[in-house]
Parts: structure tokens; sequence; C-alpha cells
């Protein structure tokens, strides 16, 4: 009896001890934000879609590499020498012409792989998190500037130019063989003279 | 035609009031969360929410599980619904509004919120569903159980206040004559009857399974309890009854503790239409209270429960009962 | 519903029900479905059926190829605590390649891991209080669970899946105001647990609720390999933290709360329950220390190799999470990993769960679910 007493008066107790700190939560000020109207400003770092400066890119492909779900997507065509493609902003030479640059957001795990081995920060986390989409196709970021047209006039000249230094290669090789073979039978001429 | 609008003034008042509470409810715990709750619909702190909610509900496709037994799941929100509508006929909601101002009141009463449990069992069986089945069974040891002390405590009331009539028990509460100030509310007329009302309020959170009573509908044991199966109006209607159960086992306190639409003032600020206030005010105070401890406190196991009852709630109210009667003969 | 028609009503058949809790269910914690096999209410068998989440961890981490690039899977063994997963698995594979790491990424990989010990734990204590329907404090819970959040994500820019550390050192530098802001939520958080414990831990009806159920004797622990809060619950003083350090906890000094059985029996919930509150203490005192003992200067970048060559050889490294010991096998061969396997305390608690809820109430079974606090990702990996 007294214990059931005892027991009654520590629930009544502890009920209000509750209830007294809900009520203190109850005259606070909410901590909710209102998103549309308010925001939360994100820290600089934030994760949340990716980046690229196209101009500053080298064609390095470390990224591609770097991504664990293969959502990075890169073709580079040589540039031929008649075109110089600049320099980047860190200072790195330009040697390929970037023909695709696609990013897979909806493959994206936005873990940050991608980032660090760039040579040339270009690649890089935004905090820029309004994005959604209703068809699954438009996340797929496309970074590449080149027109149709230009990438496949690129890929000619760049194939061209290829041809050239494959024929020229050949052409040399041939020679060189010609040569030694030219010697080697002289030798032996000299061989048989002797 | 007259009789007509008479009838459904309570009717609006219990829609209006449950689309209110329902609201009240979202913004108390939205608040004693930290949270704002609804915001938008309708402009001011989103006063609109339970109105957009409800024509939501109304469109909602009525979902009946196959194998359920249709009859019974229909009609059971329904039948639920009118059990706690048929009890506001009793209820003297002002000096000049009571829809039937019976000499048996208080036993009218209680008999029709009975068939809550009915009600209950007939929509946790109806569904099919396991969970439900268990919620149903819940419900019908809980109710029965604490009708007992509701009405052990009602009857000390009833001791004190020698009427049935729940008019007769507003009237004698008006005016303020002990020590002076207080009202001639019954809370104030017999010491015993606090302990009373303090049984009372724990069975009435029980009886309208509110936290931390609220086993029947517990959302993380039993999903929802008997309204698992339940969507689209038919669980509107549910939650309605829910509300409007709530209001009328507070209304109830308030007129048998708390001195119905009497004026804490005396005469000041008293009249039908400040009575009326009055009374919700007081029955109002009571679903809040119900709320906030909705949102401060867990819930007791089913065992649990029937232990309260059986082992606490019912002795206290029988040697309570026993008290009061020796107190009003002895003075 | 057919009619069940009884032709003697005088022979009272007493038949079992069961009941499927899960996979959507509102406190199995994720998609854990359990076949519960009920007499009335009493519960007389459970079975957890797992894998509804199973997303080939160890198989995938061994394809990849490249020890690197599987940092960033870990944190989705166990994402409730995804920087505990990220540290075991980088100080076993720099224990494989013999890397050494600079003192600060050690101190700021300990303050972090204790940040994510607290927010983990907020979690499973307010869901385990949901559980037992106290909604309130399940959300005052997430207020705080969001400012440690807010932290990790002005150190490593995401909220929930870090991938902060690295094999041999860290992501990133570490940002200026880290320190200070740490600071402020140490000392703002201690006041918050005491209100907790108000409203929760030494609440009545709680009380009722937890003390006596599910008692998990420490033997019965043990057999079951039990750990985390689930065998400190019940009685027995272990924690990798203190019982064989790894990192550098051997310099901090801090208690290892365990079940005392104060509310019930030794091994109840209520006690798994208060060694995770008592742990939260805990952890603000390891983040303490580590904070004032910290290198103010130092390159986090310095041990990391820029690329990663692999080794042969076999290594096992465990590590304490919130959840309980985590431990990674690795066997290496010069190509790269040849076997990833991850031990995770989510699964091997789980295994427990038979064995504790027999006899229990349905309601009861909610609240030892909830006193495991397990993670399904984890449990499936």
């Amino acid at each position: 009896m007294v214990q059931t007493l005892k027991k009654s008066w520590t629930t009544f107790k502890t009920i209000f001890t509750g209830m007294g700190v809900t009520m203190r939560h109850l005259l606070q000020p909410s901590v909710t934000l209102r998103y549309p109207e308010e925001r939360d400003e994100l820290p600089s770092g934030a994760r949340s879609k990716l980046f690229v400066h196209i101009d500053d890119c080298i064609g390095c492909k470390l990224c591609e590499r770097a991504c664990p779900v293969n959502c990075i997507a890169i073709e580079t065509v040589q540039a031929t020498k008649d075109v110089d493609l600049g320099k980047t902003s860190t200072g790195n030479p330009k040697r390929f012409w970037i023909t695709t640059f696609n990013i897979d957001m909806s493959k994206c795990m936005y873990c940050d792989m991608c980032v660090p081995p760039c040579p040339t920060e270009c690649i890089s986390m935004v905090p820029e998190y309004e994005y959604s989409e209703y068809d699954r196709n438009n996340l797929l970021f496309q970074f590449s500037e080149l027109s149709a047209d230009k990438v496949t006039e690129v890929k000619e000249k760049a194939e061209k130019e290829q041809e050239e230094k494959q024929r020229k290669k050949k052409e040399a090789a041939r020679k060189k063989k010609a040569q030694k073979a030219d010697q080697t039978s002289k030798a032996k001429q000299k061989n048989s003279e002797g | 035609m007259a009789l007509l609008i008479f009838a459904t003034l309570p009717l609006l008042l219990i829609v209006g009031y449950a689309l209110f509470a329902i609201w009240l409810e979202r913004k108390v715990s939205a608040h004693i969360q930290d949270r704002l709750g609804p915001m938008r619909v309708g402009g001011w702190h989103g006063w609109a929410q339970t109105i957009a909610d409800m024509l939501k509900l109304i469109q909602k496709e009525d979902i009946i599980p196959t194998n359920a037994s249709r009859f019974l799941f229909k009609s059971a929100p329904f039948v639920l619904f009118a059990a706690s509508y048929a009890a506001f006929s009793v209820i003297p909601f002002s000096s000049a509004y009571i829809g039937s101002s019976i000499n048996i009141g208080v036993f009218y009463l209680l008999a029709v919120t009975s068939l809550l449990t009915l009600s209950v069992i007939m929509g946790a069986w109806a569904s099919n569903n396991k969970w439900s089945l268990l919620g149903g069974m819940r419900t019908a040891a809980q109710m029965v159980s604490y009708e007992v002390p509701t009405i052990m405590s009602v009857l000390s009331v009833l001791v004190v206040a020698g009427s049935l009539n729940l008019m007769t028990i507003s009237e004698m509460q008006t005016g303020n004559d002990i020590l002076g100030f207080l009202p001639n509310w019954l809370i104030f007329q017999n010491p015993f009857l606090i302990v009373a009302f303090i049984i009372f309020f724990i069975s009435i959170v029980a009886e309208s399974h509110r936290v931390p009573f609220d086993l029947p509908e517990s959302e993380s044991e039993l999903v929802a309890g008997f309204q698992t199966e339940y969507s689209g109006m038919r669980w509107g209607i549910f939650m309605l009854a829910e509300y409007a159960d709530m209001l009328l086992l507070s209304l109830l306190g308030a007129v048998l503790f708390f001195g119905g639409w009497a004026s804490p003032f005396g005469s000041y600020l008293s009249g039908p239409v400040w009575g009326f206030i009055w009374f919700m005010l007081k029955g109002l105070l009571f679903v809040f209270v119900m709320m906030w401890m909705r949102w401060t406190l867990p819930r007791y196991r089913v065992d649990q429960l029937m232990e309260i009852c059986w082992t606490i709630l019912i002795p206290v109210s029988f040697i309570n009962f026993v008290l009061i009667a020796l107190w009003e003969m002895t003075f | 519903m057919a009619p069940v028609t009884s032709p003697q009503p005088a022979a009272i058949e007493n038949r079992t029900m069961t009941i499927n809790m899960g996979p959507q269910h509102p406190s199995t914690h994720g998609v854990l479905r359990l076949e519960v096999t009920v007499d009335g209410e009493v519960v007389t068998k459970v079975k957890p059926d797992i894998g509804y989440l199973h997303r080939c961890f160890e198989k995938y981490a061994e394809s990849l190829g490249d020890y690197a690039k599987v940092v960033p899977y870990t944190d989705r063994i166990d994402y409730v605590s995804a920087l505990h997963q990220e540290m075991g698995y980088v100080i076993a594979v720099e224990k494989l390649l013999e890397l050494e790491v600079p003192e600060r990424v050690e101190y700021m990989r300990v303050i972090l891991a204790e940040l994510q010990r607290i927010a983990s734990h907020l979690l499973g204590i307010g869901t385990f209080g949901l559980d037992l329907g106290a909604f309130t404090p399940f959300l005052y819970c997430f207020i705080e669970r969001e400012n440690i959040l807010r932290i990790l994500e002005k150190v490593s820019g995401a909220r929930l899946l870090y991938n902060y550390l690295c094999v041999g050192g860290l992501m990133r530098d570490i940002p200026t105001d880290f320190t200070s802001d740490t600071w402020e939520f140490v000392t703002s958080f201690r006041p918050k647990i005491k209100e907790l414990n108000d409203l929760l831990t030494t609440n009545s009806i709680f009380i009722d609720r937890t003390a006596n159920i599910g008692v998990l004797p420490a033997e019965v622990a043990l057999n079951y390999s039990a750990s985390g809060p689930m065998l400190r619950g019940s009685g027995v003083s272990w924690d990798l933290r203190k019982n064989d350090p790894y990192s550098i906890y051997d310099r901090f000094e801090f208690n290892v709360p365990v079940g005392q059985g104060e509310m019930g029996t030794v091994g109840d919930c209520w006690d798994r329950y208060i060694v995770r509150v008592r742990e939260m203490e805990e952890s603000l005192k390891i983040i303490e220390q580590a904070l004032d003992q910290m290198p103010g200067e130092g390159d986090v970048k310095e041990a990391v190799p820029r690329r990663i060559r692999s080794k042969e050889g076999e290594v096992y490294v465990r590590t304490e999470t919130p959840r309980g010991e985590l431990g990674y096998y690795i066997i290496s061969e010069k190509s790269g990993p040849y076997r990833i396997k991850a031990r995770t305390p989510s699964f091997v608690n789980l295994s427990i769960l038979p064995a504790i809820s027999k006899g229990a109430l349905v309601a009861d079974l909610v609240a030892i679910v909830g006193s495991i606090d397990i993670v399904l990702g984890g449990v499936d990996r």
C-alpha cells in the first residue's frame, strides 16, 4: 500500500517535471526554417553539385579514374600542331580538345573523390542544391563547349595528323630499313670480295 | 424546421470544434517540439489547414480490404460518431441551450458513450487485419475497465449534487459563496472531490484513448490499431469522433467539477452567451492539457494500464466515494 | 473474414497467430522484417528476416581494386555513424600499408568520431523514445544532432555520408573556426542531457516500460558476442577504446559506463538506454581533452600517398562504433584487395533478439528492438 502510494507520487512528480520541460519549449521560439522563404546558408565547402570550369580542363582524365561510381565520362582528342589551345589559369598547357565531358548527377554519390586529384582545380563541388528534375536525362550535365561540327572537324584533323604521323613514321622506318639493308648487302659484298 | 436547426447546431459546433482542435493539436505539438506546424494554408498560422485536409479526405478513394466484412467495416465510423453526437444532447452548453434536459442526463451520457467501445471493435474486427484485431481487443479491455472508475467518480459528484440532470447540476454551481470569493463549483464544495476529479481526469484520458493510454491506436506498435485499414473520409470520421469524444468528456468534467457554464466571477460576465464562452473555455482547457500530456509522455503497456485501473484507480475511487458520503453526512 | 464456426463450444482451442512486423512498420528502424508468433499479445517466437537493404558492400569493395575508392562505400554501411565506419577501414588500410599518420590528423579523427558518437546515440535514444510513444524527446534529440551535423558539414561538406577520412590523413583541411564551433557545442550540450533526463530517463512511465524488459544476462551477451552498449548494458565493462586502444584513445581519461540495474535487473532495456546517455557525457569529456591537446598547425595530407600501392598481407582491425565492435578483415594481394570483410555490430546484436524477446508482449518487442539500436544498413551491408 505504502509502496503503491509512493510509486503513484513519483509517477505524478515525474510527469509534472516532464510537462514542465515541454511547457518551457512551448514558450520558446521555434527552430524551424521556413524553407523557400528562409534559407540556411551552406558552408563554402558544401558538396551538393559538381561543376567544371571547362576552360581549365587539360583532359588528364584523373577525375574519371578516381570516381568510384563511374559517373564522369570524358573523351579527348589530341590537338593538332597548328592550333594552340593556350594555358589554363594555373599555367598548365592544354594539349587536348575536350570533346565530351559528361557528369551524370543521377549517378553521383557526392563523395568528393574527383576533386583532389585534379591538377588544375577545374572540377569542384558547388553549394547549389536546387536542381531536381522530372526527367532523369536532364541530370546528365554536359560541360564540353565544343559544337558537334567542331568536334568532327577536330577529330578529322587529329586523325589526319595522326595518319600523317603514322605515314611519316612508316616512311622513316622503311628508309631506315632500306638503309640498313643497303649497308648489310654492301657488307656482304665486302665479305664475299674479301 | 426550427427543431432541425436546433438539432444541427451541436453538429456544426462539433465539426467546427474538431477542425479547430486538430489544428490546435498540430500547433501545440509543433511548438512543444520547437517547430512551427502548419503555416501556409489560409495565411495566418495555417488556420485553414484542417479544412484543406478534410477536402482532401473527401476526395480520396474509399478503400475496403478484400476480405473485410463490408457492412461492419463501412458502418463502424458512423456508429462511433453517432454515439458521441448523441451524447452531446444532454450537455448544457449555456443556461439557455440544452438539447434535452432529461432528469437522467448523466446516466444517459454514460450509457451512450459505452457504444464507442462497440464501434471500435466493429471496425477492428471487420478490417480483417491482425494489427487491427489486437488494437480492438485492447480497446475493449481498456474502455470497459476504465468505465468503472469514471462512473465511480461521477457518482461521487452526484452524491454532492443530488441530481442526475446536468442542467440542474450546472445551475446549482452559480455564484461565489465559498469562503467569500471562490465560485460555488462542486470541486470546491467537498475536498474529496479533488481526488475524484483526478481519477475522473485520468479515466477520461484513457477513455478517449489519448497518450499515455493510447494503446488501441498506438502507432509505433500496432501501426494504427483499429484504424489501420481505414482511409479517406471514413478515417476522417474516426478522427472527428475521437476529437468529439475528447470534447464531450472534457465538457462533462467541466459540468461536474468546474461549474459548467457558470462564470468564475459570480454574476459578473454571466448570461447565456458568456455562459457558452466560459463553458467552452473550460472544456478547451482540459483538451489542451490532454494535448500537452500527449506530447510529453510515453505510452503505458496494456497490462500496466489494466493494473493501474484495477489496483489503484478503482480501490481509491471506492474509498473516496465512502469518504465523500461521510463528509456530506457530517457537514 | 469467414465466420469462425466452432462445432464444440466446450473445447476451447488455443491457437497462436503469426504477424508480420515490417518491413513497413514504424518501429523496425528501417526495413527489418520480424516474423512474430503471438499467443494473444504474448510473443512466443521471433524470427528476424533481413536482407532488404543488401548492397553487396564486400564484393563491391573487392571489385573496385583500389583501397581509396572504398572509403565512400564504408560510409554507407552504417549511415548513422558514417565516420566510425570510415575510421575503422582507414586504420585497417594504414596498418596494412604501415603508414604513420600525423598527430593533428589523429586528434581530429578522435574529435570527429566522438561527435559522431553523440549524434548517433542521440538518434538511438530519440527513436527508442519514439518506439515507446514519446514523440517529443525524439525531436529534441534531433535539434541537438542538427548542431553536430552542422559542424561536420562545415568540416567535410556533407551532412550524413562524410567521406572525410582518407588513407593516411583527411580529405580536406580543418576549417579555422572548427575548434570554437565544437567548444560552443560542448558547452551548450551539457544542459540538454539534463533536460533529456528530466523528460525521458527518469519518467516513471518510461521506466515502467523499459525496466525488467528484454533482460540480457552478461553470460548470454558474451556467448552471442554482443558488443557496444548492448554488452555494457549487461554489466560487462568492455570498450575497445579502453581495452584495446586504437588511434590515440589511450591518451584520454574517460569512464566506461556499464548497466547496473538501477531500475530493475541488470541488462534490461533501461540499462542499455542509460549506457548510451552516459556515454554521451564521456564523449564530451574526450572531445574537451582532445580539443585542448590538438596541435594547432600541421598538414593533414602529409602522409597521404599519391597512389596506394597494394601490399601482400592480412589485417584485422576492430574499432568501437556507437553500436559496438566494428571489425574490418582485409586480405591483400599485390594487385589489390582480395577480400574485404566487415563485421558489423548491428548484425551481431540483432541475432540476440529472438533470445531475449520470448515471453514479452508485442509492445515490449518494440521496446527491445529499439534498445538494441540497430541500423539496417549495418545489418545487411
